[in-house]
């Protein structure tokens, strides 16, 4: 084949602007296929709140709620519970809540509305395993906490992570507010998020 | 009746290369004479990808995602010797991870992965790449309490990545690039049956077509440069005067015959897995297995199948936080790293020699070491972390990545290396 009146430089302006076009395409056409990984329209809805009753929760003791498939607990903290969360702070990577692990109404010490009741997703930040509630004082928790058996995190009684262990930040509380006193919905903003 | 049969190969072949192809690949592909006991692996690799693929799609008539664990109840239960089915699927996992590592370790004693077979080496490890993701997805689909919560660990590594890569991808509600991503393969806010089918899809369609290209570009560079052998002599470069290498005997029938007693005795070790020990004593199918996905019960010691171990271990092996990223990300990094660094082998190991054979006793034994090390951290991975473990995954992490960036490019300058024959030793 001769090359003889061949513009070149037409010929690579136009090789290079229909590739454009054809990776736009590719890439337009690439989005229904990873649009379609995302939850669907029911898997939304099954992500619905959920109301827990805590009236009759003992001091001290937790329950255990189901949402989105994640185990939240409510635990109803005692006096001493609560005043012992200040004596850890030196032991703690984030004792301030300074990440971004909690709605903002949970953003202080305590890491709760009230704070007599903690409200925290059960599932460790290092690998999602769920950690054991230690109400009592054992060797690893000096004034109890949660306990994570798979690769041995500790967090305090309102979910603070201790120093040195491989979880990066403190547990998760989730979105939730009082629909009464002692009604807490989880997973709604609706209901009453001031203490 | 012969000149009918020869005439139809003929007609064919003049529109397709049949005759070529059988010459090229099989009766005068000219392999190394010296072969040993290692050169068996890649063979009985072929054999567990075939057995795979066909207990594979006889699962897959029995199978149900929307249903994991009953499902798979129903084929060990009902289904006519659909145990036996299972089984050597299941055992199937675990024997082509025991046979791709050895045939891995072959090519490390070797040099097989050393010029000109750089792109051989890189087609493997894409096999062994998707070999991984394969064995992951279909440890998912029984959905047993540990698919559950393995499940869960492996997708929540993607919360790790400190950036975002996928822009388009907008979970509601979710905070950070992390929880998105993990929101977007799980295609829910947990792993349920959305997830299930969709790992089903990848582990039963996608990945394998993946798998059995790569294997076919495997074997096609191979072919183009020729196998390695034990001496780590190249026999290309010794022909006689038609153009065969003087160390070469073909493939077919030499290599074919070989190999098949290879095959008898490999079949053998394999059914007594299968008939006797086909859980392994939880090492191939753990026991919380068994029961089914329960997501507000972990177990009590998440562990993942030995193949996985050593690069699991380097993941929990990472506790401190460097450079302003977390200890979890760094776990990531190594990990990966782990993976990542065995592709750039052809380019880390500088040593002049191929074979171990003729490297010097340095390079022997801190392959030796090596391979101690991985089978350490292999250990390990299965174990709870904690006291000594913990900091012998440490250690065997620190060898494991010494090894690649020191040991590989480095020894030879402090040895003497044996001389390289002109021809291979061995073989008749």
């Amino acid at each position: 084949m001769s090359n003889d009146g061949v513009n070149t430089s037409r010929r690579t302006f136009l090789i290079g602007l229909t590739s454009a076009v054809g990776a736009a395409g590719a890439i337009g056409a690439a989005v229904p296929f990873v649009k379609s990984w995302q939850p669907s329209a029911k898997a939304e809805n099954a992500g619905a709140p959920v109301e827990v009753d805590v009236s009759k929760l003992d001091m001290g003791q937790r329950v255990v709620a189901e949402w989105r498939g994640q185990p939240i607990w409510v635990v109803r903290r005692t006096d001493d519970m609560i005043a012992n969360l200040d004596k850890l702070n030196g032991e703690l990577k984030d004792p301030q809540s300074e990440a971004d692990q909690q709605p903002p109404y949970a953003a202080n010490e305590w890491r709760s509305i009230k704070k007599e009741y903690l409200v925290l997703i059960g599932i460790c930040t290092h690998l999602g395993c769920s950690p054991l509630f230690e109400e009592e004082p054992t060797v690893e928790l000096q004034y109890g906490g949660f306990f994570c058996p798979c690769h041995g995190s500790k967090f305090d009684l309102a979910g603070r992570v201790y120093q040195g262990v491989p979880a990066p930040t403190n547990l998760v509380v989730p979105p939730h507010s009082y629909t009464s006193d002692a009604v807490i919905i989880i997973g709604s903003e609706e209901g009453e998020t001031e203490a | 009746m012969m000149r009918m049969v020869n005439g139809l190969i003929d007609w064919v072949d003049a529109r397709l290369p049949v005759v070529n192809t059988y010459k090229k690949h099989m009766s005068e592909y000219y392999a190394p004479k010296n072969f040993n006991f290692w050169y068996y692996f890649g063979v009985l690799s072929m054999v567990v990808l075939i057995n795979q693929l066909l207990t594979g799609i006889w699962l897959t008539m029995f199978y149900s995602p929307s249903d994991g664990f009953g499902s798979v109840e129903y084929i060990m239960r009902d289904v006519q010797w659909g145990w036996l089915i299972r089984y050597m699927h299941a055992v199937g996992a675990s024997a082509f991870f025991a046979v791709v590592y050895l045939h891995m370790f072959r090519g490390l004693l070797y040099g097989s992965y050393k010029p000109p077979r750089e792109l051989v080496w890189i087609f493997g490890m894409l096999i062994y790449v998707a070999l991984m993701a394969e064995g992951f997805l279909g440890y998912v689909l029984p959905w047993g309490n540990m698919s559950y919560w393995g499940a869960q660990v492996i997708i929540s590594l993607a919360g790790a990545i400190p950036f975002d890569i996928l822009p388009f991808i907008d979970a509601k509600d979710a905070k950070e690039i992390g929880e998105a991503l993990t929101t977007w393969v799980r295609g829910d806010y947990l792993l349920s049956t959305a997830t299930v089918n969709k790992f089903f899809a990848l582990h039963v369609v996608a990945i394998p077509l993946v798998l059995v290209a790569l294997v076919f570009l495997h074997i096609l560079a191979l072919h183009e440069v020729g196998s390695n052998n034990p001496d780590g002599v190249e026999i290309k470069q010794n022909k006689d005067e038609n153009g065969i290498p003087r160390d070469g005997i073909p493939f077919h029938p030499y290599y074919t015959v070989k190999d098949l007693p290879g095959v008898i005795v490999f079949l053998m070790i394999f059914a007594v897995v299968i008939f006797f020990f086909p859980t392994g004593g939880g090492y191939l199918i753990e026991k919380p297995n068994f029961v089914a996905a329960n997501p507000l019960k972990t177990p009590d010691h998440i562990a993942p199948v030995w193949y996985y171990g050593p690069y699991y271990a380097m993941l929990r092996a990472t506790t401190i936080e460097w450079f302003g990223m977390s200890a979890k990300s760094w776990g990531l990094i190594a990990m990966g790293g782990g993976i990542v660094v065995l592709f750039l082998l052809p380019w880390l190991d500088r040593h002049p020699v191929k074979s171990i054979r003729y490297k010097g006793w340095l390079s022997k034994t801190l392959l030796l070491i090596f391979a101690l090390d991985f089978l350490m951290l292999g250990f390990l991975g299965t174990q709870p972390a904690s006291g000594l473990y913990k900091t012998l995954a440490q250690i065997g992490t620190v060898y494991y990545f010494l090894f690649f960036f020191l040991a590989l490019p480095l020894a030879h300058r402090f040895e003497k290396s044996k001389a390289v024959p002109e021809r291979v030793t061995g073989g008749h």
